[in-house]
């Protein structure tokens, strides 16, 4: 195409950087970035994409299933029983909501610190929260049991003159966890924007005409005026300075569910930020599972490289060890206190009926993650795969371990219970995954899933001053084709070194 | 009174992307063109760019972003709203009769006061960063001017290269300076590839000599408003 040919920006000089130290591989121009990453949403649908989205959609079904036969003969089918109140509706409200924290984590904190690494993964990290927010807040939603008048929870005026309660840290919960999706929604189409003005564009060109329409109306007009980008990058700022204590608010906010009650394993300090750690390590699990797969099967090795999922294994060590650690303390702490109740819970959680749930959780949770000590280990990319399955199951059991062996065994032992779930228990599990999978392939069908505008402005060729010769500071090449512009340069850094 | 006032700046607002429009190789020729437009005396440009240019606010001469002030604003807002509100319906008056349903609900929990600042810190927290955030995205949107589905930008074929690999500079017609075939010139002169005379009857190419060729035309009478003086 003509076009590429009179404006190829390719980092052409192999001196510039190493191609190791890049963070886009591949000696990709602007415009090999924008076709990579919008041509799977503007191609004919692979095949492969209609059998996964029919996996996805059976998932959807089963969870229908299970909230209508849940709806129509209430909680009752679930295995919660005293002493077990809480079973696994609250166990996978928090496994869920814990994966939703990478994406807002990837986009807002490693922005504040500068991890330009981040801009491959932040758009599918950022999809992936906002589908995980969804998936969790399908529990508690359903939990209440009168579903139908979930609108209690809300500040709306009612002919019982009644209002919320604000001591509760389930009510926090419910302004955290919505007010997390809702934020998470907003920084995630903010970043959206410039990529739908290219997809509007591009349609453009096709002559794609309801395309086209569809995206004039989602990019708002956006024309990457400089005069836009300035308020643009403040807000993009603000809302990274905005996210990043409300990401750790959100899990915080969930551990007080925990926290603030009596129960002995559960009334205790460590859990707020316990929980963010462990937030953290299951998320960056999910994202590495998901990106895994979506890298190898799209093509984008070159823009998701290995480097990227190595910082990731990182940062899964780093958060697995924290949350072995807090394990850990937790012991010390029950210990050192001398509260019978409070040592009991702990022995009882590591040599009780449920130590078999105990150890898969240390063993997924701790012990695998070490692994990642080895750079060989860490750049595997079977073996990261695995280790991001094994976290989430290991984080799964630990909700599980949390809420259910504090729970089983009551103050008085005539009410001790083993709890077991039930079928309609598993099925509504089972469907949240069905309604994330859906979610997450229609973001994969429709969407960049990777921000393309961020990805250019971390390439070498995107600083103006990569045009101009070391040195003089001064003077800009003379007009010529860019690619032969960019060998001068090169030749003449080359000169100098 | 008001609405002349309106009329005129939502005219101003559709004429600032009436101009010529120039085509740069990469974003370090694009801010050697600025420096240099900016030299020759121009202050009514913009470029476009498929991502924001180091250092490119620099070269035009905008000053920082005004938006941490409605954020500011937004965020103190939410935190006040928040507290009042879990006062109000938990501690609030009871005020009886037809508003019954606004009277607060007094709840006690294990006689602790009905309301305390402790308790209330974590509502306040996320209602703060959610009127914060609300106003950063509806403040950047209104500081651009955006939702803008028309820009007379978009009837040039070239520009829809913007969000893809190209590099733009805009000088509006309603710069002083401007002068059409003076103004194409000197945008060549600094490295333009090409020159596009932008308006709301279409698109035009500007040829070396000065002449204008159209190469896009606005689909129906132009939506141009009736000018208000």
């Amino acid at each position: 195409m003509a076009t590429t040919a009179t404006h190829s920006h390719r980092p052409d000089d192999e001196h510039f950087l190493l191609e190791d130290e890049r963070l886009v591989h591949g000696n990709l121009s602007f415009h090999d970035i924008t076709e990579l990453v919008s041509h799977h949403s503007e191609k004919t649908t692979p095949l492969g994409w209609y059998f996964a989205f029919a996996a996805a959609l059976g998932g959807l079904g089963l969870l229908g299933l299970a909230i209508a036969y849940l709806v129509w003969n209430g909680t009752g089918v679930w295995g919660n029983n005293v002493p077990v109140g809480w079973g696994w509706p609250i166990v996978n409200f928090v496994f869920w909501v814990g994966i939703g924290h990478a994406g807002t984590l990837i986009s807002a904190i490693l922005f504040l610190f500068r991890q330009r690494w981040r801009t491959s993964i932040n758009r599918a990290a950022e999809a992936m929260t906002l589908f995980a927010v969804a998936c969790a807040l399908l529990f508690p939603t359903f939990h209440v049991g009168r579903v139908w008048v979930i609108y209690w929870t809300l500040p709306l005026p009612n002919q019982m003159a009644m209002w919320p309660q604000f001591k509760s840290p389930l009510l926090w919960d419910v302004f955290a966890v919505s007010i997390y999706g809702t934020v998470s929604l907003l920084f995630w189409y903010v970043g959206l924007l410039p990529d739908l003005g290219t997809l509007r564009d591009r349609a453009v060109k096709q002559g794609r005409v309801l395309r086209a329409k569809i995206m004039q109306f989602f990019s708002l007009g956006w024309t990457g005026s400089n005069r836009h980008w300035r308020h643009y990058e403040k807000a993009y700022l603000i809302l990274a300075g905005l996210a990043t204590p409300l990401v750790l608010s959100v899990h915080s906010v969930v551990s007080f569910d925990f926290a603030v009650s009596i129960v002995p394993g559960w009334h205790t300090t460590i859990f707020p930020p316990y929980f963010v750690a462990g937030a953290i390590f299951s998320g960056f699990a999910m994202v590495q599972t998901l990106m895994i797969v979506a890298r190898w099967v799209y093509g984008l090795e070159n823009l998701i490289t290995k480097d990227h999922l190595e910082k990731m294994n990182v940062i899964i060590l780093v958060t697995g060890t924290i949350v072995g650690f807090a394990y850990i303390t937790e012991f010390f702490i029950a210990w050192y206190s001398g509260v019978v109740y409070e040592q009991y819970a702990f022995l009882n959680r590591a040599t009780g009926p449920y130590w078999w749930a105990y150890w898969i959780m240390m063993f997924c949770n701790l012990t695998l993650p070490q692994l990642f000590w080895i750079k060989s280990f860490r750049r595997k990319i079977w073996l990261m795969f695995l280790i991001s399955i094994t976290t989430n199951i290991g984080m799964w059991f630990e909700r599980f371990v949390i809420t259910v062996t504090s729970l089983h065994r009551d103050y008085l032992p005539s009410s001790w219970d083993y709890f077991s779930p039930t079928i309609w228990d598993l099925l509504l599990f089972i469907g949240s995954f069905g309604l994330f999978f859906t979610l997450f392939l229609l973001f994969l069908r429709f969407i960049p899933m990777v921000a393309i505008s961020e990805v250019k402005n971390v390439t070498p060729q995107a600083d103006p001053h990569f045009y101009h010769s070391h040195g003089d500071g001064h003077g800009a090449l003379p007009p010529a084709t860019p690619s032969v512009a960019h060998r001068t340069a090169a030749s003449e850094r080359d000169n100098e070194a | 009174m008001a609405i002349p006032i309106i009329g005129n700046l939502l005219q101003a607002r559709a004429d600032q992307n009436v101009g010529l429009l120039a085509e740069f190789s990469n974003p370090g020729e694009l801010v050697e063109a600025v420096e240099a437009v900016r030299r020759e005396g121009y202050t009514r440009i913009d470029t476009f760019s498929p991502f924001p240019i180091h250092g490119m606010d620099h070269a035009m001469g905008l000053p920082p972003s005004k938006l941490g002030y409605i954020v500011i604003g937004g965020g103190l807002t939410g935190c006040a709203l928040a507290f009042l509100m879990q006062w109000y319906m938990g501690a609030g008056p009871q005020i009886g009769g037809l508003w019954t349903e606004l009277q607060s609900y007094a709840l006690n929990i294990s006689g602790k006061p009905l309301f305390a600042i402790e308790p209330s810190v974590p509502i306040a927290f996320e209602l703060t960063i959610l009127l914060s955030a609300l106003g950063a995205v509806g403040g950047m949107l209104a500081l651009n001017g955006l939702p803008k589905p028309y820009n007379p930008l978009f009837y040039s074929e070239r520009f829809g290269r913007a969000s893809d690999d190209g590099f733009f500079l805009h000088v509006a017609e309603a710069d002083k300076q401007f002068d059409q075939t003076g103004t194409a010139a000197m945008l060549r002169a600094n490295g333009a590839l090409a020159v596009e005379y932008i308006s709301h009857e279409g698109a035009y190419d500007v040829n070396e000599d000065g002449s204008l060729v159209q190469t896009a035309a606005a689909p129906e009478p132009a939506p141009r408003p009736a000018p208000a003086h």
